[in-house]
């Protein structure tokens, strides 16, 4: 059994990974140092404190206690230079300036200095004595599942399944044809499809680690929950694994040289990392993009992902998602028997 | 018994190289065969060829009588062969025993892991790193791997090049334990006395073709003489004796002179250098060399082509 050709060929492949420690870093190490860096940068805090100026001049103190009052906002009065100064920077989000009509001064693109014009209308405007007449009431919501944190994990896990996919079988099999290791190879008796199945098991092996890493490191300081079940997202990641081993075989399946795999490699990563809703949401996009944002087997990978952690979907929910994955992997493997270079 | 290579009217060429210009070779059973030239003789090609890993474009191949027709029969072939390539770079990271283990597991007999590491003397370095190992210990795991399947033919491609001469003296004592339990072996060297120290019969090659086969013996006695003087004189050419005058001298088979020395092939060193100094001290010219050995394959080759091994 220990000598059968595949479990020797798979040996082979674990032991040159995990003896080189800069793979070991960007496999483990970089996604959760990602998520690290970014689940701090945007934990939810809500906009906090917005600062409006008051521009100088006649009534200046009388609107800046107005707008004390309002609870998301704090009001500094300001000559005309350093007012339009800080408002041109973002410093300030809103520059009110007192008289008949009151005139407030705002980039209406910006979130924040429309949030901060609605709050500064509704004091001044209860100051000259507007009543409102409905009553509401406000009720706070803050779930696990609806944070940043919770959208960026499952779409980091995606990620280093296709960085992982594709370097890590890429590389390994370019690096062997430049070494004449490939060439080698054919002369001996050694099945082709060992050859390319060992990939994808080791592939399976490291899988398993990468994920129960991220996964948990998400869970143990985010707090980062697996709403759906356990076994659909080892399923979907199984699926994704396999499927970006058989890209990263297509990827390599002609390439001589490092530097043109490399090449390769982010000429297919690189669509991937900006589109397919990794890091903020791909509805972001032209709705003319969209089918083909959606084609992509990242962009299925993180949406199957997401339903599953974040919505608790089930598998049988998620089968145009799966299916555009599946077929990525499979056309790609079936295409890259067909046309790779063994020697 | 049918021999174990056989091949005919070999022929193939890159885009714009001819590499090999129809060649025939037969190898026997036991014999350790040499292929000789330099560089861009397409010694490479050949055995490439031969060892079902480049198709040629013309000619007929077949080893242990076998044909390379692909799919199982290949694969059984493949069981009976050890290869070595020329620049393959085994795994860096991995250790001796593990890049054995490795090429081990492909084939169906096969030594084990100790025995093949004691036939190339690579017991102690079992747990090192292959990246670690010096040029000759990579080169004789390189023959390790090609041993493992316990073959009947052995092929090595320049498998001393670059070496150090310990180290080669060690590589040719694990070509001579495998031809004393029996196998046969084709080689490629352009190291002449590689060839004559190792091969039954060699076959030198030249831009695609053969242009001498036999054994080393029979080749260097094709010279007509056994040995070779070389002499060069101090004070330059002007009192040098010209070619005819030394072609003239007892013994004398051959003159060639070269860019810093001249060479004689001469049949009785006795008569032939006597003669010479004799000759040199009536010019008063002043030697700053001479020397003799015997005769070798690069004076074959030399005296073939008319040009050196190592700048050809």
């Amino acid at each position: 059994m220990r000598d059968h050709p595949l479990v020797q060929l798979t040996l082979a492949r674990m032991r040159e990974f995990y003896r080189e420690p800069e793979a070991i870093f960007w496999v483990f190490g970089f996604p959760i140092v990602l998520a690290f860096a970014l689940g701090i940068a945007f934990r939810n805090r809500g906009p906090g404190e917005l600062r409006v100026a008051v521009l100088r001049g006649a009534g200046d103190g009388a609107v800046a206690a107005v707008l004390a009052r309002a609870p998301g906002l704090t009001a500094a009065v300001l000559d005309s230079g350093e007012a339009r100064l800080q408002l041109r920077t973002g410093r300030v989000a809103l520059l009110v300036v007192p008289g008949d009509p009151v005139v407030y001064r705002y980039d209406s693109t910006r979130t924040e200095s429309r949030l901060a014009r609605l709050e500064a209308d509704e004091v001044v405007q209860r100051a000259r004595g507007r009543a409102d007449p409905a009553r509401v009431a406000d009720q706070r919501v803050t779930e696990p599942g609806s944070r940043y944190i919770d959208f960026l994990i499952p779409g980091l896990l995606g990620m280093n399944l296709m960085g992982s996919g594709l370097w890590g079988v890429g590389f390994s099999v370019v690096q062997a044809r430049t070494k004449k290791l490939l060439k080698r190879f054919m002369a001996t008796p050694m099945r082709r499809s060992h050859y390319l199945l060992s990939f994808i098991l080791s592939r399976l092996v490291f899988l398993f680690l990468e994920v129960a890493a991220l996964v948990g490191f998400g869970w143990w300081v985010f707090h980062v929950g697996v709403r759906g079940s356990f076994t659909a997202v080892a399923f979907i990641t199984v699926l994704g694994a396999l499927s970006f081993a058989g890209l990263g075989m297509l990827v390599a399946s002609r390439a001589r040289t490092i530097e043109a795999v490399s090449g390769l490699m982010n000429l297919v990563m690189l669509p991937m990392w900006i589109l397919s809703g990794t890091f903020f949401s791909y509805a972001r996009f032209p709705d003319a993009l969209q089918p083909f944002v959606r084609a992509l087997p990242l962009t299925a990978l993180n949406d199957a992902l997401r339903a599953v952690m974040i919505d608790g979907s089930r598998l049988s929910e998620l089968g145009a998602p799966l299916g555009i994955v599946t077929a990525w992997g499979v056309v790609s493997f079936v295409v890259a028997l067909q046309i790779f270079r063994w020697r | 018994m049918t021999p174990p290579i056989l091949c005919a009217g070999l022929a193939k060429r890159y885009a714009d190289v001819v590499a090999v210009a129809g060649l025939d070779l037969t190898v026997n059973a036991r014999e350790c065969f040499g292929l000789l030239g330099p560089n861009g003789a397409g010694k490479t090609t050949t055995i490439e060829i031969l060892e079902g890993l480049t198709a040629p474009d013309r000619g007929e191949v077949e080893i242990l009588g076998m044909a390379w027709t692909g799919g199982a029969n290949t694969r059984a072939l493949r069981e009976r062969l050890g290869i070595q390539l020329q620049d393959t770079q085994l795994a860096d990271k991995l250790t001796v025993e593990e890049t054995v283990r490795l090429f081990r597991s492909f084939y169906r007999a096969s030594h084990s892991v100790e025995e093949v590491l004691g036939l190339v003397g690579l017991e102690e370095k079992r747990t090192a790193w292959v990246g670690k190992l010096s040029g000759g210990q990579k080169q004789r795991l390189a023959v390790a791997c090609a041993l493992v399947s316990r073959p009947e033919l052995l092929f090595l491609d320049e498998p001393t090049t670059g070496l150090d001469p310990q180290s080669r003296r060690q590589l040719w004592d694990v070509i001579g334990r495998f031809r004393a339990a029996g196998g046969t072996v084709l080689l490629t060297t352009h190291y002449m006395e590689e060839a004559e120290r190792l091969c039954d019969r060699v076959a030198i090659m030249d831009h695609g073709k053969i242009i001498a086969l036999g054994t080393p013996r029979s080749l260097i006695a094709s010279l007509g003489a056994e040995h070779v003087v070389e002499f060069a004189l101090a004070d330059g050419a002007t009192r040098a004796p010209n070619a005819s005058e030394l072609a003239a001298l007892p013994g004398v088979r051959a003159v060639r002179a070269g860019l810093d020395r001249t060479a004689l092939t001469v049949a009785e060193v006795h008569r032939a250098v006597p003669a010479l100094l004799g000759l040199l001290e009536r010019r008063g010219a002043e030697l700053s060399l001479l020397a003799t050995h015997h005769a070798t394959l690069e004076d074959v080759f030399v005296s073939l082509t008319g040009r050196q091994l190592r700048d050809a």
